[in-house]
C-alpha cells in the first residue's frame, strides 16, 4: 500500500505572523468576490432557469455523468492552479513568503464556507445564466482539491535532489524543458496520490454543491446531489436508495478505472535507487499496457506530448548560483511594505463589511458554537479511535486480510457520506431523539475511513524482525499495546486522525442541519451556524463563522496534531 | 607549465568562495585558488571532504559564481554553464523516470537538436561506453557501475571539450570502480573520448595517481591548494610499481603534514569553539586504538598500508587519525600514525577505566566539553540548552560543521559520562547520581 504523508505536515511550523497576514488576505479576497459579484448584478439572480429534477431512476445515469463531468472540470482547473501557483511559490522566495501561508489558510477554510462567496460571485458574473451556477459548483469542488495538490507539488519542488538540479542546469535545459523533464516527473507520485485522495474527498462536495440555496437564490444543477435534494424535499425514500446505488457504481468505476491504475503507474516516477517489488498490477493498467490498440494510442499521445515538452521555447537560463550574495534588504523592505499595505486595506474592508451588521456579541456566539462543534469532533474522534484502532491493527497484521480490506476502506472513504444522511435523519425524526447528539455521528461517517486505512497501513508496515522479537520475548496483552503496537502505528494514526478531524469540521456544515420534507433538524454548533447564515443570505455571519472555524482548525492542527505527528515520527524512526 | 600542452581551456585566478552568517562571521570555503587547465591533460583535485574541491569544480562548471576572482573559459569570462563543459556526478544524477537512451539524449535535447541526429549521436555514445543493449532500461534496473556508465555517456554525448568528474567512482565498490577507471583511461589513451581535457575531483589518493597527469592537493578550512605535483608515469600505470607506491606515500605525507601554525587571533583560542570535530563513534576510536596497539602494528602504522588493511579510504581514515591525535591518543606524522602513552593505557584498560581515561582526555583536549559542563554546573536546574552552543559554534564554522561538532561532543560526552543529553528537549544535563551528589 502506498503510504501517504500529508504534505502540509512535513516540516511545518507553529502559528506565526505570516498566518495572520494570510488570514486577512484570504478573507479580504472572499469579501472582494462578494462585492464584485454584487456590483455586476444587473438582473435578479433568482431568475436562473431551473430545469426540474426528475426522480425517475432512468435519469440517474445522465445525472451521474453530469456530476462526474463537474468533477473533471474542477480537476482541470486544480491542475492549472497547482502548476502555476506552486511553481511561483517555490521559485520565488518573496512570493513564497506570502503564497504558502495563504495556501495553508485556504486549506483550513471549510470548503462549504466558500459556497456563499463563490455563488454570489459567479452568479453575479453570469447573471441569470446556468453557467454561473455551474461555475460556482465547479469552484467548490476545485477548492476541495486544489490546495492539497498545490501543497504536494510545492513540497516536491523544494525537495528536488540537488544533483538532478545541477545536472539539468549543467546540460542547459530551458525552463520549459526542465519543468517537464525534472519538476513534474519528480513530483508525480505525490501529486497523483494527493490528486486521487482529493478527488475521493471531492465526491462529497459534488453532492453538496449541486443544490444550493443562498438567501433568496436557489439553484439546482442536474446531478446526483440535486437528485438527492429533491428526493429529500419530496420524502421519497426509494429515490434516495437509487441515488446511493448509482453513486456506488460511479465510485467503483472511478476507483477501478482511474484511481488504482494511476497510482500504480505513478510508481514509475518514484525517486529511488533500487527496484522495489510493487503490488499486483491493477487490471485496468494491465489492459492499457498490454493491448496493442491501447499501446498504439499511447504511443501517439506520448509522442505528441514528448515533442511538446522537448521544445526549448526559451533559451536556457545562464544564471550561476551566487552563494555569497545576500538578498537585497532594500527590495525585501519594499516587498514587506506592499504586503502590509494590502493586508491593512483588507482588514479595513473586512471591518467595514462586518461592522455594518455585526456586534462583538456575535463573535462570542460564534466562538461558543465553535466549542460545541469542537467537543463533538473530539468525542467522535475518541470513539472512532477506540473502534478502528483495534480493528485496523488486527487487519494490518494479517497480510491476506489487508489485501482485501485496504481497498475497501479507501473505497468507502471516497463514497460521499452526505448520501447516507437521509436514512439517519429519518430515524431521528421517527424516534424523536435529540439532534444535538444523534446528528453528530454524521460528521465522521465519511472521514473515519482515513483513520482506518492509515492504521492498517501502519500495522502492515510493522517490521518482521520486530514481530519476531516481540514473540520471542513473549510480550502480550496491555504491554504489547503500550510498548509495541501503539508507538508503531502512532505516526500513521495521527496522520489519519488529522485528515479525519479536518474532514469532520468541514462536514459539520452539512451534518449539523438536516431536513426531511418539511421537518428541519438543527444541532447547536458552528456548522449549523454557518449553514443557517448561508441559507439566510447573511454574508456577514458566514464570514464570521468561516473565520472562527478556520481559526479553530488552524489552532487545533498547530497545537495538537502537528506537534504530535512530529513527536511520533521522531520517536518511531531509528536515526 | 609545459610548452607542449595545448591552449588553456580554463583559467581560474585568485578565486575565493565564502558566505556570510548573519553578517557577522565570514566563512571561507575556498581561498586564493589558481588553476589553469590545458588541452590534453587530466588534472585531479585531491583533498579531504570540506576542502572546497567540489566547490571549485562547480565554479569551473559555471554552476556557482565565486565570491571573488576571475574564471575564464577559452579566454572569455564564464557566466554560466557553457556548451563545451559536461559533468559526471558522484551520485550519477540520472533521471529515474527516463530510460538510458532518454537520459543520454537529455543534453542534446537542450541543444534543440533534430530527432535523427540526436538518436545517431546517443547511439554512438552508448556503444562507446559499453551500454549497447541497455537503451530501453530504466536506471533502477541497472547496477551502480552501469549507472555511472550512463552518467558518463550522457556527458560525452554532447562532445564536450572539458569533462568534469565529481568523485565519479566513490559510490561504487572497489572492483567496479577499478573496471570503470581502466575503461576510461583506455578510451582516453586511444583518443576515442570526444573530450580534450578532464578535471577530476577525488579523495582517493591512488585514484588520483592512477589517472591524473597533474594533482592539486587541497588543504581544508579554508580550502587552499597546498601542493601541486606532476605524475610522470605512462599509462597504463601499475599500482605495485615502487615509484607509484612512493608517490602515494608522499601524498599521504603531504595530507597529514601539519599546516604551519598560524598565529591564532587571541580571542578565538581559549573557548574551543573554533575547532571542528568529526563525529567519530567511540567504538571506532577504541577499535582503531586496539588495532594500532596489536600486532602487526605494535603501536605504529603506515597510513596507506593501514588504509588498505582496513579497506578504508583516506577520507575515512584521516578524520579518525586526526581525532586520535586531537584527544592525545596518537600522533600523525609524515604518513604514519603512532600511539602515545595514553593510547596504550587506553588499549590495556577495561570498560570502566577506559571511560575514565577517555573522559580525562576530553577534559584536557576538548575545551567545548568543559564549557558545556561549566554551564550545566552553573545552572540551578543543572540543564543547558544545546542551541546556544550550536549558535556559538556557527559563529566560527558553517552550520553543517557546527552540527557535526556538536554531535561529536554529545556522543563523546555521553560515553565518558560527563553529561547526559535529552534529544527531545535539546538539553544537556547531569547524570542523575551526579545531580544527587551536588544537591
Amino acid at each position: 500500500m502506498t503510504n501517504y504523508t500529508p504534505t502540509a505536515l512535513a516540516g511545518r511550523r507553529l502559528p506565526n505572523r505570516w498566518d495572520g497576514v494570510a488570514l486577512l488576505l484570504v478573507m479580504g479576497l472572499l469579501i472582494a468576490l462578494v462585492d464584485v459579484g454584487r456590483g455586476t448584478i444587473s438582473t435578479s439572480i433568482a431568475t436562473i432557469q431551473n430545469s426540474p429534477i426528475h426522480l425517475d431512476p432512468a435519469y440517474l445515469p445522465y445525472y451521474a455523468l453530469r456530476s462526474t463531468a463537474r468533477m473533471f472540470a474542477a480537476l482541470f482547473f486544480s491542475l492549472l492552479f497547482t502548476f502555476t501557483y506552486a511553481t511561483l511559490a517555490a521559485k520565488s522566495r518573496r512570493a513564497g513568503m506570502v503564497l504558502i501561508p495563504i495556501l495553508d489558510i485556504l486549506q483550513s477554510v471549510p470548503i462549504l464556507g466558500f459556497l456563499t462567496f463563490t455563488t454570489v460571485f459567479f452568479l453575479g458574473l453570469f447573471p441569470g445564466k446556468v453557467m454561473g451556477a455551474e461555475l460556482a459548483s465547479v469552484f467548490v469542488i476545485f477548492t476541495s482539491q486544489a490546495w492539497n495538490m498545490a501543497f504536494s507539488f510545492y513540497q516536491s519542488l523544494v525537495t528536488l535532489p540537488k544533483d538532478l538540479q545541477e545536472a539539468a542546469r549543467s546540460f542547459r535545459l530551458s525552463p520549459w524543458q526542465r519543468f517537464w523533464r525534472l519538476d513534474v516527473p519528480f513530483a508525480m507520485p505525490g501529486l497523483v496520490w494527493n490528486t486521487m485522495l482529493s478527488m475521493s474527498g471531492g465526491w462529497f462536495f459534488v453532492v453538496a454543491s449541486e443544490a444550493v440555496t443562498v438567501g433568496n437564490t436557489t439553484f439546482q444543477l442536474p446531478g446526483i446531489g440535486s437528485y438527492v435534494a429533491t428526493a429529500l424535499a419530496r420524502e421519497d425514500l426509494p429515490a434516495i436508495l437509487y441515488a446511493i446505488s448509482a453513486m456506488l457504481v460511479v465510485i467503483l468505476l472511478y476507483d477501478q478505472l482511474l484511481f488504482r491504475p494511476l497510482v500504480a503507474w505513478s510508481a514509475k516516477f518514484r525517486f529511488e535507487t533500487t527496484a522495489v517489488s510493487a503490488g499486483p498490477e491493477p487490471w485496468m493498467l494491465k489492459i492499457l499496457r498490454r493491448t496493442a490498440l491501447f499501446q498504439e494510442i499511447g504511443d501517439v499521445l506520448g509522442g505528441a506530448l514528448r515533442t511538446i515538452t522537448r521544445l526549448r521555447l526559451t533559451p536556457p537560463v545562464r544564471a550561476q548560483i551566487d552563494e555569497s550574495r545576500e538578498p537585497s534588504r532594500w527590495f525585501d523592505g519594499v516587498w514587506f511594505v506592499c504586503i502590509a499595505l494590502v493586508a491593512a486595506y483588507a482588514s479595513y474592508r473586512i471591518f467595514i463589511f462586518v461592522s455594518a451588521t455585526l456586534h462583538w456579541s456575535d463573535l462570542g456566539t460564534a466562538v461558543l458554537m465553535g466549542f460545541y462543534t469542537l467537543l463533538r469532533v473530539m468525542v467522535l474522534m475518541t470513539v472512532a479511535a477506540l473502534i478502528w484502532v483495534p480493528i485496523g491493527v488486527w487487519i494490518g497484521l494479517r497480510p491476506k486480510v489487508t489485501r482485501i480490506a485496504q481497498p475497501i476502506a479507501q473505497f468507502l472513504a471516497a463514497f460521499p457520506a452526505n448520501l447516507l444522511f437521509p436514512p439517519v435523519v429519518l430515524a431521528i425524526v421517527y424516534f424523536h431523539v435529540s439532534p444535538d447528539i444523534w446528528l453528530s455521528p454524521l460528521m465522521l461517517i465519511g472521514t473515519q475511513w482515513y483513520m482506518l486505512f492509515n492504521v492498517i497501513a501502519g500495522a502492515a508496515a510493522f517490521p518482521g524482525d520486530l514481530k519476531e522479537a516481540v514473540s520471542n520475548f513473549q510480550i502480550r496483552g496491555w504491554l504489547w499495546w503500550r510498548k509495541v503496537m501503539i508507538p508503531a502505528i502512532m505516526p500513521f494514526f495521527i496522520n489519519g486522525a488529522l485528515t479525519a478531524s479536518g474532514g469532520a469540521w468541514n462536514a459539520s456544515i452539512v451534518a449539523e442541519v438536516a431536513s426531511w420534507g418539511k421537518t428541519n433538524l438543527a444541532a447547536h454548533g458552528l456548522g449549523a451556524y454557518i449553514a443557517q447564515a448561508t441559507a439566510n443570505g447573511d454574508t456577514a455571519r458566514v464570514v464570521l463563522g468561516v473565520v472562527v472555524m478556520s481559526g479553530f482548525v488552524i489552532v487545533v492542527n498547530r497545537i495538537l496534531w502537528r506537534p504530535l505527528f512530529d513527536y511520533a515520527t521522531r520517536r518511531s524512526t531509528l536515526g | 607549465m609545459d610548452q607542449n600542452l595545448g591552449a588553456p581551456l580554463v583559467t581560474v585566478s585568485n578565486c575565493r568562495q565564502s558566505y556570510h552568517k548573519d553578517t557577522t562571521a565570514e566563512l571561507v570555503v575556498l581561498d586564493d585558488v589558481n588553476l589553469t587547465l590545458h588541452e590534453g591533460e587530466i588534472v585531479a583535485l585531491l583533498g579531504r571532504s570540506g576542502s572546497g574541491k567540489s566547490t571549485l569544480l562547480r565554479i569551473v562548471a559555471g554552476l556557482l559564481k565565486p565570491t571573488a576572482g576571475d574564471v575564464r573559459w577559452r579566454g572569455q569570462p564564464l557566466r554560466g554553464p557553457v556548451p563545451g563543459v559536461a559533468m559526471v556526478f558522484q551520485s550519477f544524477a540520472l533521471f529515474p523516470w527516463l530510460t538510458v537512451q532518454e537520459n543520454v539524449e537529455l543534453g542534446l535535447e537542450a541543444l534543440g537538436m533534430r530527432n535523427d541526429e540526436r538518436e545517431e549521436r546517443s547511439e554512438e555514445a552508448i556503444d562507446l561506453i559499453g551500454l549497447g543493449g541497455y537503451d530501453t532500461a530504466y536506471p533502477k534496473e541497472l547496477s551502480g557501475g552501469m549507472r555511472q556508465r550512463v552518467g558518463l555517456a550522457r556527458a560525452l554525448v554532447v562532445h564536450p571539450d572539458l569533462l568534469l568528474m565529481d568523485e565519479p567512482f566513490s559510490a561504487l565498490d572497489v572492483l567496479t570502480a577499478e573496471t570503470l577507471r581502466t575503461d576510461l583511461i583506455d578510451l582516453w589513451m586511444e583518443k576515442k573520448l570526444p573530450v580534450k581535457s578532464i578535471l577530476l575531483v577525488t579523495h582517493n589518493i591512488e585514484e588520483a595517481v592512477l589517472l591524473a597527469d597533474r594533482i592539486l592537493v587541497f588543504s581544508s578550512n579554508p580550502g587552499r591548494v597546498a601542493h601541486e605535483l606532476k605524475v610522470p608515469f605512462k599509462h597504463p600505470r601499475n599500482r605495485f610499481d615502487p615509484a607509484f607506491r612512493q608517490t602515494v606515500d608522499d601524498i599521504y605525507g603531504i595530507m597529514t603534514r601539519r599546516a604551519p601554525k598560524e598565529v591564532q587571533p587571541a580571542t578565538a583560542a581559549p573557548t574551543g569553539f573554533a575547532t571542528t570535530l568529526h563525529p567519530v563513534s567511540t567504538n571506532l576510536i577504541a577499535g582503531l586504538i586496539e588495532t594500532l596497539h596489536a600486532a602487526p602494528y605494535e603501536g605504529r602504522a603506515d597510513l596507506p598500508a593501514l588504509a588498505a588493511a582496513l579497506q578504508y579510504e583516506v577520507d575515512d581514515l584521516l578524520p579518525l587519525g586526526e581525532t586520535l591525535q586531537l584527544l592525545g591518543f596518537a600522533r600523525l606524522e609524515e604518513g604514519d600514525l603512532f600511539l602515545t602513552e595514553t593510547g596504550r593505557k587506553f588499549a590495556d584498560a577495561e570498560t570502566e577505566d577506559r571511560k575514565e581515561i577517555f573522559g580525562a582526555a576530553l577534559r584536557a583536549h576538548v575545551p567545548l566539553v568543559n564549557a558545556i559542563r561549566a554551564v550545566i554546573d552553573q545552572r540551578s536546574n543543572h540543564r543547558a540548552s544545546a542551541v546556544r552552543f550550536r549558535d556559538e559554534l556557527e559563529d566560527h564554522m558553517s552550520p553543517d560543521y557546527a552540527e557535526e561538532t556538536l554531535r561529536a561532543v554529545i556522543s563523546w560526552g555521553r560515553y565518558a559520562e560527563i553529561f547526559e543529553y535529552d534529544e527531545e528537549a535539546q538539553q544537556f544535563s547531569l547524570e542523575e547520581e551526579d545531580e544527587e551528589e551536588e544537591a
